[in-house]
């Protein structure tokens, strides 16, 4: 986990090298119906989730469920939803709490990980020791729960983004990759008068971009994904994010006991409107995670996990 | 901020001057408050969402209780929650559950990224790879409430394959409410949700294996099978090692939101955890410092075995989530 440089992988080549024997047509069938099932089992429940959502009532009534065979598109469950307070409150809240929780995370992780950086300074050891602790010893849930009611973040979104703002592995890639910075370069900021704050905006934070998005990333995917917290600390259905929701409604098929009644206000959800709910919950992932793979040829994240 | 420390080498020609004398802390904190002044955010969160309650879980030690007493004045009971929980059966089941479906993932889930991993680096085409890859680790990104749903859509009451199975006049079964298939059921999310990104190591270190090896030895005549027992597993053996130990270091988390979502669905007799029983013990229940005793106890068993596996990772030359240094 400390070396976290971004070397190039030597990727296998493509195609077979010369002393490569032919594959076998049997191994190539059996290779080729192992990959299909695999994509189909991914791909395959998220295409007859996303045609449900896009398919009339009487469509999915014909198919008895989850739509397989496309029959005409209509964005009326999405119309629905968007239409409805309690949906469209709730992906309000996941998206505030999401880019809030992002920017304060990666804003308290960049400068902490920075003044971890240099072995040798001033009360270096006890400091980095408070946060690596936390790797081997988990505190337990109530103690937590106890903290944050005392702190009074019950029914606060600041109770969806302090627990878990600081990630001791976020703030140890980032410490390593900053550390993996040659010294010169700094001391020769320093030397032409620049502070600490400088160093870290000028320099190092442009140097490490593809790091910090990483880092800002999976805070960001957290925050969106989050359930239990919600559940633990908000009780005011009206502050509910999108997880919840989709709990309550989607997994549980209970209506919303929110006092605004829309669609999803008091009667049973159809399967088209949960399915859309659903959706709209998967959009953020599908969005983030594609910037995460062209980051893996730079070898940031492997280098991070494999040191 | 004034203060540099370079370490230039010494001009040549002259001897290499006397090593500086340590800074004091007077001149260190001089030069090093702007890092602290840097540390503090992090400091502040960590002390008050991980120090702090960490040092709460004397409750569990204490009658607890938080409206008349609260922490400071709770009765010491000393042990006796820690003795009460040894005789509480749904206890002793989150126990032995935790461990069962630790040790039926390690047999079920644990091989299943390192096969995706050789099955990957096996496709010829590049680009096949590529897609295949980002296709496998996409679900990773889901939350568990998403893995869940999806799930129910597919294998529920109401699901997918409950409806193929009606209009073939079949019974359908409800996988996602049998307490019996459980484990099944969380080891299929486990791997759909995650598989795909655990090849991504393996895939890594597939990577760092040197050519040239196959080369030879497919010129000394070992043919595809040969090649990958003798080359491919031996050099993915110490990430293997690794990831194995630090799965044993981490034996009693065996994922918490998964379980907390569908423990309603199938009962606690087969998804109680330690994060559940902590969960219900003590908040549900209002036994405060009851739970703090199941979550201070999986804390203090959790820090043992991973410093237990930390040592079996250095022994065997491997450096761990943590190193000496």
């Amino acid at each position: 986990m400390t070396a976290l440089t971004s070397r190039p992988r030597t990727r296998r080549p493509a195609g077979l090298a010369p002393w490569e024997e032919r594959p076998s047509p049997v191994g190539q069938v059996g290779k080729g119906t192992l990959v299909t099932i695999i994509v189909v089992a991914v791909l395959g429940p998220l295409y007859t989730i996303v045609l449900t959502s896009l398919s009339s009532t009487a469509t999915v009534t014909r198919a008895g469920g989850l739509v397989l065979m496309p029959d005409g598109i209509t964005f009326e469950a999405y119309r629905q939803i968007f239409s409805d307070t309690v949906v469209s409150h709730a992906v309000m809240v996941s998206t505030g709490v999401t880019v809030a929780g992002t920017l304060v995370s990666a804003g308290v992780s960049i400068l902490g990980a920075y003044s971890l950086s240099r072995p040798g300074s001033f009360l270096h050891r006890p400091l980095l020791f408070c946060v690596l602790l936390m790797f081997v010893f988990i505190p337990g849930i109530i103690p937590v729960y106890l903290m944050v009611s005392g702190l009074g973040l019950k029914d606060s979104y600041w109770s969806l983004i302090l627990p878990t703002a600081v990630s001791a592995f976020n703030v140890v890639v980032l410490r390593s990759f900053f550390m993996s910075i040659p010294g010169e370069i700094l001391d020769s900021a320093r030397i032409d008068g620049a502070g600490e704050f400088r160093i870290l905006f000028r320099i190092v934070l442009p140097m490490s971009k593809a790091v910090t998005a990483v880092v800002a990333m999976f805070y960001a995917v957290g925050y969106w994904n989050a359930w239990f917290n919600a559940m633990l600390y908000i009780d005011d259905t009206r502050k509910w994010p999108l997880a919840l929701i989709l709990r309550q409604y989607v997994v549980d098929s209970n209506p919303l006991p929110a006092a605004t009644a829309g669609v999803t206000g008091d009667a049973p959800p159809t399967l088209a409107i949960k399915m859309a709910i659903v959706v709209v919950a998967v959009i953020p992932a599908l969005i983030i995670y594609p910037f995460v793979q062209r980051h893996f040829t730079k070898g940031v994240i492997v280098g991070a996990v494999k040191g | 901020m004034g203060t540099v420390t370079t370490r230039r080498p010494a001009p040549s020609g002259t001897r290499p001057a006397p090593p500086p004398p340590r800074p004091t802390w007077r001149v260190k904190l001089r030069r090093d408050w702007p890092l602290l002044v840097m540390n503090l955010p992090m400091l502040l969160v960590v002390l008050a969402f991980w120090w702090l309650p960490a040092l709460g879980n004397v409750i569990a030690f204490q009658d607890y209780n938080p409206y008349t007493d609260g922490i400071l004045g709770s009765p010491v009971i000393g042990f006796t929650n820690f003795a009460l929980l040894f005789e509480d059966p749904q206890f002793l089941r989150a126990i032995t559950n935790t461990l069962s479906i630790t040790a039926f993932q390690l047999v079920f889930y644990f091989p299943l990224p390192i096969m995706l991993a050789l099955l990957l680096n096996s496709l010829a085409s590049a680009k096949l790879r590529a897609f295949v890859q980002g296709v496998v680790y996409m679900p990773f990104f889901f939350s568990w409430v998403l893995v869940v749903a999806i799930f129910q859509q597919m294998f529920g009451g109401a699901g997918l394959l409950a409806q193929i199975l009606r209009e073939n006049g079949r019974e359908a079964v409800d996988w996602m409410t049998n307490s019996d298939t459980f484990i099944l059921l969380i080891t299929s999310q486990t791997i759909w949700k995650d598989a795909g990104w655990g090849a991504i190591i393996f895939l890594a270190a597939l990577s760092t294996i040197d050519p040239n090896l196959y080369e030879a030895a497919a010129v000394d005549g070992a043919r595809r099978w040969r090649r990958m027992w003798h080359i491919t597993l031996p050099g993915l053996r110490p990430v293997i090692v690794l990831l194995l130990i630090l799965r044993l270091g981490d034996a009693l988390n065996v994922g918490f939101e998964q379980f907390m979502l569908q423990r309603s669905a199938v009962g606690s007799e087969a998804s109680e955890v330690f994060d559940t029983f902590v969960y219900w013990s003590g908040i549900r229940t209002g036994d405060l410092g009851y739970g703090a005793a199941a979550g201070l106890f999986k804390g203090l068993v959790g820090l043992l075995l991973i410093v237990a596996a930390n040592r079996v990772a250095h022994a065997f030359g491997e450096r761990g989530v943590y190193s000496k240094s």
